[in-house]
């Protein structure tokens, strides 16, 4: 068997993979936390939620009316997206005079709420979501063995990440969010409808969150608690990227879970922390995060 | 002349502190009007709260004979009022020319891009370069440039010329005077009383959050030992 450093390739690339799928989540993630905090200036503690409210969304459909994976897509990422607008509308917008601690505040609660709800009807274990039939089964790359739905994962987040990206650099509603987050008073004076924007915005947010949701049903079953385990690391890796930095966000969100998948084949202890120990380097190193604009 | 802004009994709060006491101005359709005061007296406060920036006011604010006082703030343009503010407020992650199309077009009669290229040739060779990496100058002409697309009537201006070159100033004062043919109203706070006498029609003296006096551009001479006293030049 083919080994580097003493380690057989095969593993070596599972953990790559592993750790290329974990970035897509975390990519997906912290880019809708990156724009939200970005315009909002909210730090949305509800994304965990609102992720896990996708996969949810996307079982009930399918259990219920019989609707399958790629229209939920579509569809569960909408119906989360239009919540955190109306959220946005009638709750959180109320709170943007306060000191910025309430939003943080607001949104753990709303979390809280919406993860205790499931949990009463749902258990805290998970339920199961088959991968769509077009995309069972996998592929021999020849060095190791891909299966399909994970590949699609990575291909069709880079998409989504690529294009958030380019919606917001080099469209005209990208200039308008750009410029309000940099002073909104004055993008309101010139007569663009500031509030509606802050609404747009979360709702994108939310409904990234929830796309990638979606995504993670038929890799980490639909659980309760699937958006509490991992909105620690996508903080930590907004952090790192650089609050408000959008390609930051991406960029930061896949190098940290290959860094983590790395760990797992080199020395598996630290593979729960190793993100942890590269943002306190990096804030150490470079407070404002490796993309951030200032100190 | 018609009024085409009315500003009567206007007060404004920062908070706790009451900063406008009761301002009373006209300006007419197509005037070009200076607010002139020491600092800190409330004009640049004056042109926040006409605009809406400041919601802590009270009085009446009378555009075009439309009552702007219950008018939201991003809601004001569209009925023909632009501001360019004293920081000139340049975009640093948009280009010039993202800069340049923000603001939406209110109205017809606005300058066309071509228009405007004309007018600031400089903005047109660094259209692609991030709006803050222009001089303060550029950004003072960027400023205004992205305001008389929209096709707004009024133009309220603050400070245009502080910290620039001569050359510059010069510059905008062509620049205003353009404008003042194509029958823009302009309401201009300004410290640079020598630009100002070269363009406007008439001046208000402000001091301590009130209109203490007004006066037209001819009777400037008579006026001096006045505005000496008051501006303490």
């Amino acid at each position: 068997m083919t080994t580097i450093f003493g380690i057989p390739l095969a593993a070596l690339f599972g953990q790559l993979l592993i750790g290329l799928i974990n970035g897509s989540f975390y990519a997906l993630l912290s880019l809708g936390l990156a724009v939200i905090f970005g315009l909002l200036r909210v730090i949305n503690f509800a994304h965990g939620a609102q992720y896990m409210l996708g996969a949810f969304v996307a079982y009930l459909l399918l259990q219920y009316i019989g609707i399958g994976y790629w229209p939920a897509l579509i569809v569960a990422p909408l119906i989360v997206g239009a919540f955190g607008a109306l959220v946005e509308r009638f709750l959180l917008s109320r709170l943007y005079n306060l000191d910025p601690l309430y939003g943080l505040l607001f949104t753990f609660g709303m979390a809280l709420a919406i993860e205790g709800t499931f949990r009463y009807f749902y258990g805290a274990s998970g339920q199961p979501y088959a991968p769509p039939a077009l995309l069972t089964g996998g592929t021999n790359l020849g060095f190791m063995f891909l299966p399909n739905y994970r590949g699609w994962v990575v291909v069709v987040s880079l998409i989504v990440c690529i294009g958030t990206w380019l919606l917001i650099e080099k469209t005209k509603i990208g200039s308008y969010l750009r410029a309000a987050t940099e002073n909104s008073t004055l993008v309101q004076s010139f007569g663009i409808n500031v509030p509606m924007l802050l609404t747009l915005t979360y709702g994108l947010g939310a409904a990234l969150a929830a796309f990638a949701g979606v995504l993670a049903a038929p890799i980490y079953q639909v659980s309760p608690l699937m958006g509490s385990n991992i909105i620690i690391v996508v903080f930590a890796v907004v952090v790192v990227g650089g609050m408000g930095s959008i390609m930051g966000a991406i960029i930061t969100g896949y190098v940290l879970g290959v860094a983590e998948g790395l760990t797992k084949v080199f020395y598996p202890e630290a593979s729960n922390i190793v993100v942890f120990v590269i943002m306190a380097i990096v804030l150490l190193l470079r407070p404002a995060g490796l993309f951030g604009r200032d100190g | 002349m018609k009024p085409f802004l009315e500003i009567a009994d206007l007060h404004a709060w920062y908070g706790e502190s009451h900063v406008l006491h009761g301002v009373d101005m006209t300006v007419g359709e197509g005037e070009m009007v200076t607010i002139l005061g020491r600092n800190g007296v409330g004009k640049t406060t004056t042109l926040r709260t006409i605009i809406g920036i400041l919601r802590e006011r009270r009085g009446r604010i009378v555009l075009g004979g439309k009552d702007m006082m219950d008018v939201p703030l991003h809601r004001t343009a569209h009925h023909g009022i632009g501001f360019v503010p004293e920081e000139r407020g340049i975009f640093s992650t948009l280009t010039v020319e993202e800069n340049l199309m923000l603001p939406p077009v209110v109205a017809s009669g606005g300058m066309s891009l071509d228009e405007i290229f004309e007018l600031f040739p400089n903005l047109h060779e660094r259209r692609s370069s991030p709006g803050t990496k222009l001089s303060g100058g550029e950004q003072q002409m960027l400023a205004m440039a992205r305001i008389l697309r929209t096709g707004v009537r009024v133009l309220l201006l603050d400070e245009p010329t502080e910290g620039l070159a001569p050359v510059i100033v010069q510059r905008i004062g062509e620049v205003l005077k353009k404008l003042k043919e194509r029958g823009m109203t302009v309401l201009l706070v300004e410290q640079n009383f020598r630009f100002a006498s070269k363009i406007a029609d008439r001046f208000y003296l402000m001091d301590h959050g009130q209109i203490v006096g007004t006066f037209p551009v001819a009777e400037l001479p008579d006026q001096m030992g006045m505005l000496n006293k008051v501006l303490g030049v």
